[in-house]
């Protein structure tokens, strides 16, 4: 269980300190800023142990957030606590820095009095705290509307609230993948995986009932041997888990997937993939070493899905050696810079349909130096977005019933989207 | 960047740091470097070349980034074109650089070199400055290599700025300490030492600072500056206080350079000259004087350095250690500053009294101070002062006042800090053996040491309690007396135990009269303590419960019970099971008599040197101890562990007495017998491991050498041959010449010949120690009825083989008739003052009188036959224990000394041999067949001779060969 959570600055001051339990004195503060946030040799490893406390911490741009804690925990709950926390930050105040959390200490303080309860971490979902946690000052709330808060908070299901009325039944899902690979510079794949997620954002009324449906190989099998021949491809999903609010014995059972969802924005589910993955880019290096004072470097991109998609946001990094003096970049498409600060040729380009390629390359003009060591060829790496799951996986189906109110499955406006982003995505080169 | 003001203040440099300085994170810091290091590289890259401006702002830049612990692999050549330009700021940050970060193996050393080089030619003093500061900061052997002949050049000139002649000292000092071989003085070392002349007081500072140096490496070649010092010494000390005008600080005149020159003085003995020494006492004396005069300001500084000098001078007083008056002087002084406020003070007062005690002039003055001394020691808040106080007790005491010393000393002990008390118990232990004069009073002293800081009191400590006691009668009742009182209190230290169980095991009859200490009361007060102790303890009280069996028959049955109980016989550690089955079985198989001779009490140990001594020199290092030396020091051998000793006696014990474990322990014997005691060893004989010869070697090899070297006995009487020389003999019965012996200290050749029954046989004795081996005896003697067999005839040898020498034995040997045993070599001599003694079987055996005789097929199967009664044969199956390699074979057999008969036998795989044994009273004929057999790898061998015992022993003999 937490004992206690901290938040600090870049410089290790704190700007919000929780304690929960009685173990976790003062100092415990001080451990973490002296042993891990000004720490003579950077801390990579995300949980320390000092002095048998253990501290598990996220950073976020400048913040660090600590959990503390003198038992033995589950880290993954409290890492998972921790990302969940951020979530709620960002949904209630934006962006997590400095000044958003002096702004807003005493929300944060709310927060943490809401969502832990003696180091046990209670409801987190940002639709139920958002109807009694609020930024806009108090509104005096009628007894009724009191009472159905508690009602909703401390009965079965605690993350919706009953009565909600839309004249709109609208719903909105996402799918939401990162691509990771990383290539042998003959263009044999080392290691790939999809981590996706799918988001959903229902605007619906009363209970509704739903279910979910996907190529999941298994069920696709399943049905297949019923008759109905599969069509299109199934995926096979290595692992995944689900938003409170599905059914986990259902799914056990029949692996389908139903749930009555929370109002407004969810994470329905998380998983992950690693067979038969679509790669949207692939990066062809060439590095010749001209002497010892002139590197050309010729990188080819392709895309590599169908021609009527565009890829966003594209984005090649290629790291220069230490020693270099001066870069001239010719490219086809896009724009091209060195960025001396960061050690490598940044090329950016806006869009890019399927089934095109493009170039570039760059003269790297190196000096002398008396230092034996063979640059290191750091691997380049990309950034992108597409508008497909590159795990291939698709919605089939979201059903909507609601068996009190007068409207059907038909009635429900559905929105479907794809997004497929890099993850880190790199060539050796 | 466009060169912006050309002035110093660099604004690039100062907008980068802090850049730098204002970054919010480790990552924003790197990029803000990896992007400067980029616009740095590509300004060094870019065709156009840079003015020294933007060179050294760059270079500077980069050191920054250097400083601020990234790497950099690129500016050196930057940095070494900033050395040749002509500007003081330029120059400057390239020496800079280049100090920092060109490491000696650069290539550009030799660029930077060159540079070096003309900045040094140059006639411009602060270039020259910057060069040796250079040469100086990188100190390299490169840099020595390229500039050693160049700084002594620049020292001594005449037109030499004063500024560049200091850096140039103090340039050249550094080269020397770090590259002693390459700086040669040579030509330049009179003109070096008149650097002391010299009108600008800092070139003298700097140039004492070598000369100090330079002298205490090969201090004649720098005699002659002595005097120079004394002189310029005597200029400063006379001076007034405004003489100096730069060079007085807080109105004493030149502080540092008086201290340096008087610490230069040190590094030689008085000058001989009396002029000069004369000169020199007037400026000790003038330093003491103005010692005494009030202060002429109160500030600290004044003080300080008033009191440097006058510790230097002191120090310059006991190094000389001549002048009585001085040393008196000396010490009254330092009697003021015991009293002094500054702890600092105090504490180098006792340190430089420390030495003064050790004066004959000054030993009694420093006496007077004792009471303050030792008021010192127990007031003192600082731990380091106490310490030294208690090192100045030990320094000053001698006979008159060591009761005193040593009752302080104990009573300070249970205060005393933790971090000091080891070496407190030892002075104290030292101390009051030294100056014991009644040793009852000893005793006690050491009881009570134990009794207070138990835990601090080393083995040493207590062996050597034991050792005196043991040497000394008058003592013996009372130590036992004492100690049984020392065990009667509850808690009792485990060395107190230790001390106990070996004294009363040895003494304890002494107080056995007294009905309250009586022989059982005193069995049961041990066995009290017995639970509570550690190994090691346990096992010398089972050794003291045997002695208590001899001393006390009545107690026999209760120690016999108490081996007996299952704690002790089927103990889980091996040792003290050991000891309770042996003592057990010692104590009911031996007769009264036997255990008597076995358990005798101990002889007196020698003298020797206090291993205390040893333990206190170790622990301080030479110097700090001032106590001379009772004894030589050629016994360097510490007490071994008490615990091995009791296991050789033990072994020696068993060597007189029929014990079935004999062999258990016979691996480790070393039959320690101490040369006034021929009888078998007494117990715990060798609880300090000197009485055995092998001890001493022990002491240098380890254990396990201990176990394989021969037992070498140090009693007059020959030894018994070695386990091993049975072997040695077979390896001699094919061959004549080889090492026959071979230890850690000597090795035996030899070289034999033999005709008919004739021999002559060469002996060496080669002394592979660097040690002189003293009456080195050898005798050869035949036992038995070998007498009447073998006839041998020996020169002496020398008595004395030096370190590394050989020397060399004929003897004669005639056979009379045939013979089985071999005479006897008995070897001894004294290595170090412990008697060896080695005894070997000489290789001489009966077929080495062989005449090989030359036969035909037919003849050799009609002698056969000839021989055929059974008792004339001598047949062995066995099995081959080398290879079956027909060369081999037939070497063997004919180093045997019979002819090697070809085509005789139908088998060719079979060897038939014939000879003759030649003796005084007859010749033997022999035939001999050797029957291989290569599949089951073994031999049959036939003998047949015209005596039977002929037959039998050749064929013993042969058969160990194959």
């Amino acid at each position: 269980m937490i004992g206690g959570l901290f938040i600090y600055n870049h410089k290790g001051e704190v700007l919000i300190s929780r304690v929960y339990r009685d173990d976790i004195g003062r100092n415990a503060v001080d451990a973490f800023r002296v042993n891990v946030i000004h720490a003579r040799q950077q801390v990579r490893s995300p949980v320390t142990n000092i002095a048998r406390t253990s501290f598990f911490h996220v950073k976020r741009s400048n913040i660090w957030l600590a959990a503390v804690t003198k038992q033995n925990v589950n880290a993954a709950m409290v890492f998972e606590f921790l990302y969940k926390m951020c979530d709620v930050m960002t949904a209630y105040f934006g962006k997590i820095s400095e000044e958003n959390i002096k702004n807003n200490f005493v929300l944060i303080y709310e927060l943490l009095d809401e969502i832990l309860d003696f180091g046990y971490p209670q409801n987190s979902e940002t639709g139920a705290l958002k109807t009694f946690i609020t930024q806009t000052g108090i509104k005096s709330q009628s007894k009724e509307e009191q009472s159905q808060i508690t009602s909703q908070v401390t009965g079965q299901i605690g993350w919706r609230r009953e009565g909600i009325k839309y004249r709109r039944n609208e719903l909105f899902l996402d799918v939401l993948e990162s691509v990771n690979l990383l290539m042998s510079p003959q263009g044999q794949v080392l290691s790939a995986h999809v981590s996706g997620r799918v988001v959903m954002k229902s605007y619906l009324s009363g209970m509704p009932e739903c279910k979910f449906g996907m190529n999941d190989k298994i069920v696709i099998d399943k049905q297949g041997k019923g008759g109905e021949g599969a069509t299109g491809q199934s995926i096979a999903i290595d692992d995944c888990t689900f938003h409170q609010c599905v059914r986990l014995s259902k799914f056990d059972a029949e692996r389908s997937i139903s749930f009555i969802p929370p109002d407004g924005e969810c994470e329905l589910m998380r998983y992950r993939t690693t067979k038969d993955i679509i790669l949207p880019f692939r990066v062809i290096p060439l590095v010749r070493e001209v002497g010892r004072t002139k590197l050309e470097v010729k990188v080819v991109i392709k895309s590599n899905f169908k021609p009527s998609l565009l890829a966003q946001k594209i984005e090649v990094r290629i790291p220069t050696p230490l020693n270099t003096s001066g870069v001239q970049v010719i490219c086809m498409k896009g724009k091209a810079k060195y960025k001396a600060s960061e050690n490598a040729i940044v090329w950016k380009i806006k869009r890019m349909a399927g089934m095109k390629e493009s170039q570039i390359s760059a003269e790297i003009e190196l000096l002398p130096t008396n230092d034996k060591k063979k640059w290191a060829r750091p691997p380049i790496s990309m950034n992108f977005e597409v508008p497909f799951a590159p795990s291939g996986l698709k919605v089939r189906y979201l059903k909507v019933f609601e068996p009190k109110l007068n409207y059907s499955d038909h009635d429900v406006i559905k929105w479907v989207r794809y997004i497929g982003r890099s993850g880190i995505y790199e060539t050796r080169c | 960047m466009p060169a912006v003001s050309k002035g110093d203040g660099m604004r690039g440099l100062a907008v980068f740091i802090s850049d730098i300085r204002n970054c919010k994170s480790k990552e924003a810091e790197i990029k803000r470097i990896n992007k400067e290091l980029a616009n740095i590289r590509s300004k060094f890259k870019g065709d156009k070349a840079l003015d020294g401006y933007s060179k050294k702002k760059y270079v500077c830049k980069l050191l920054f980034i250097f400083l601020l612990g990234h790497d950099i692999d690129f500016g050196h050549m930057e940095a070494v074109n900033l050395l040749s330009s002509n500007k003081y700021t330029e120059k400057q940050i390239g020496y800079l650089f280049i100090s920092v970060l060109v490491n000696s193996n650069s290539e550009l050393i030799r660029l930077i070199n060159n540079a070096i080089k003309n900045d040094l030619s140059s006639r411009n003093p602060t270039f020259m400055c910057l060069a040796l500061h250079c040469i100086a900061n990188v100190g390299s052997r490169e840099m020595a290599e390229a500039f050693a002949g160049e700084i002594p050049r620049i020292l001594v000139a005449g037109d030499t700025m004063d500024s560049v002649k200091q850096s140039a000292a103090l340039c050249l000092l550094r080269l020397y300490k770090a590259s002693p071989d390459l700086v040669l003085m040579g030509e330049w070392t009179s003109r070096v030492v008149h650097l002391l002349n010299d009108q600008h007081m800092g070139v003298v500072t700097a140039a004492i600072s070598l000369i100090t140096c330079l002298s205490s490496k090969n201090p004649d070649e720098f005699k002659t500056c002595v005097s120079l010092a004394v002189s310029r010494l005597s200029r400063i000390v006379s001076s007034a206080s405004t003489d100096l005008q730069d060079y007085t600080y807080y109105f004493v005149p030149a502080p540092w350079l008086s201290c340096k020159l008087l610490r230069l003085l040190q590094c030689y003995p008085p000058p001989e000259d009396g002029a000069v020494k004369g000169r020199l006492v007037e400026c000790l004396e003038t330093i003491l004087n103005k010692a005494q005069e009030p202060p002429k300001s109160k500030k600290v500084q004044h003080s300080n350095a008033k009191n440097a000098i006058l510790f230097e001078a002191i120090s310059l007083i006991i190094h000389y250690d001549s002048e009585p008056n001085l040393l008196v002087r000396a010490c009254n002084q330092l009697g003021q500053f015991l009293q002094h406020r500054e702890t600092n003070l105090r504490y180098l007062a006792l340190e430089s009294m420390c030495t003064l005690a050790s004066s004959e002039f000054s030993h009694e003055a420093v006496k007077t101070h004792i009471e303050t001394v030792i008021n010192a020691l127990k007031t003192e808040r600082d731990v380091s002062v106490r310490q030294r106080a208690a090192d100045l007790l030990y320094a000053m005491c001698d006979r008159s006042n060591a009761k005193q010393i040593v009752a302080e000393m104990l009573s300070y002990l249970e205060t005393a800090d933790y971090s000091i008390r080891e070496e407190m118990v030892l002075k104290v232990a030292i101390l009051a053996e030294k100056y014991a004069v009644d040793y009852s009073w000893y005793v006690d002293t050491i009881l009570n040491l134990i009794r207070i800081a138990g835990d601090y009191v080393s083995e040493e400590v207590w062996y050597r309690v034991i050792q005196i006691v043991i040497n000394r009668d008058d003592v013996q009742g009372y130590a036992a007396k004492t100690v049984f009182e020392a065990l009667q209190a509850p808690a009792c230290h485990e060395n107190m135990v230790k001390v106990g169980g070996y004294i009363l095991g040895e003494f304890g009859n002494l107080i056995a009269g007294d009905p309250r200490s009586s022989p059982l009361v005193q069995f049961n007060l041990l066995h009290s303590k017995f639970h509570l102790c550690s190994v090691p303890t346990r096992a010398l009280l089972l050794s003291a419960y045997i002695k208590f069996i001899n001393l006390f028959p009545e107690t026999k049955a209760t120690i016999q019970e108490v081996l007996r109980s299952d704690s002790q016989i089927r103990n889980s550690d091996v040792e003290l099971q050991q000891r309770a089955v042996e003592y057990l079985k010692l104590s009911s198989i031996a007769s009264t008599d036997v255990l008597a001779t076995v358990l005798e009490e101990m002889p007196p140990f020698p003298e020797r040197e206090s291993s205390i001594l040893a333990k206190l020199k170790k622990k301080k290092g030479p110097g700090a101890v001032t106590v001379e030396l009772e004894d030589g020091k050629e016994r360097g051998e510490l007490n071994g562990g008490g615990d091995r000793g009791g296991d050789a006696a033990i072994a020696a014990s068993n060597a007189s007495t029929p014990s079935p474990s004999a062999d258990l322990l016979g691996l480790r014997s070393t039959a320690p017998v101490s040369g006034t005691t021929p009888s078998a060893g007494s117990l715990l004989v060798d609880v300090f491991s000197e009485a055995g010869p092998s001890a001493t070697s022990a002491g240098v090899n380890d254990d396990g050498f201990l176990s394989s070297a021969p037992p070498t006995v140090a009693s007059e009487d020959p030894a018994p041959p070695l386990p091993e020389s049975d072997e040695l003999l077979n390896k001699f019965v094919c061959k004549n010449n080889g090492v026959l012996f071979e230890n850690q200290l000597l090795q035996i050749g030899i070289k034999s010949e033999y005709r008919q029954n004739l021999g002559r046989m060469y002996l060496f004795y080669g002394n592979k120690t660097s040690v002189q081996f003293v009456s080195f005896n050898t005798t050869v003697s035949c036992p038995g009825e070998l007498q009447s067999q073998l006839n041998v005839q020996t020169k002496t040898v020398e008595p004395l083989v030096e370190g590394g020498a050989q020397v060399q034995q004929v003897i004669n040997i005639e056979c009379l008739t045939d013979f089985i045993d071999a005479p006897l070599l008995n070897i001894k001599f004294r290595y170090g003052g412990a008697l060896q003694n080695i005894s070997l079987k000489l290789p001489v055996t009966i077929n080495k009188f062989f005449q090989p005789t030359e036969m035909a097929a037919a003849d050799f199967f009609q002698r056969w036959k000839q021989l055929s009664q059974p008792q004339q044969e001598a047949q062995k199956i066995f099995k081959a224990s080398h290879g079956m390699d027909t060369e081999v074979l037939k070497a063997k057999l004919l180093g045997l000394g019979t002819a090697l008969l070809e085509n005789v036998d139908p088998n060719p795989e079979n060897y038939v041999c014939a000879g003759v044994i030649q003796t005084k009273a007859q010749q033997v004929g022999c035939l001999l067949r050797l029957e291989p057999n290569a599949q089951a790898q073994m031999y049959r061998l036939t003998l047949r001779s015209s005596k039977d015992t002929v037959s039998q022993r050749v064929c013993d003999l042969l058969a160990e060969q194959f």
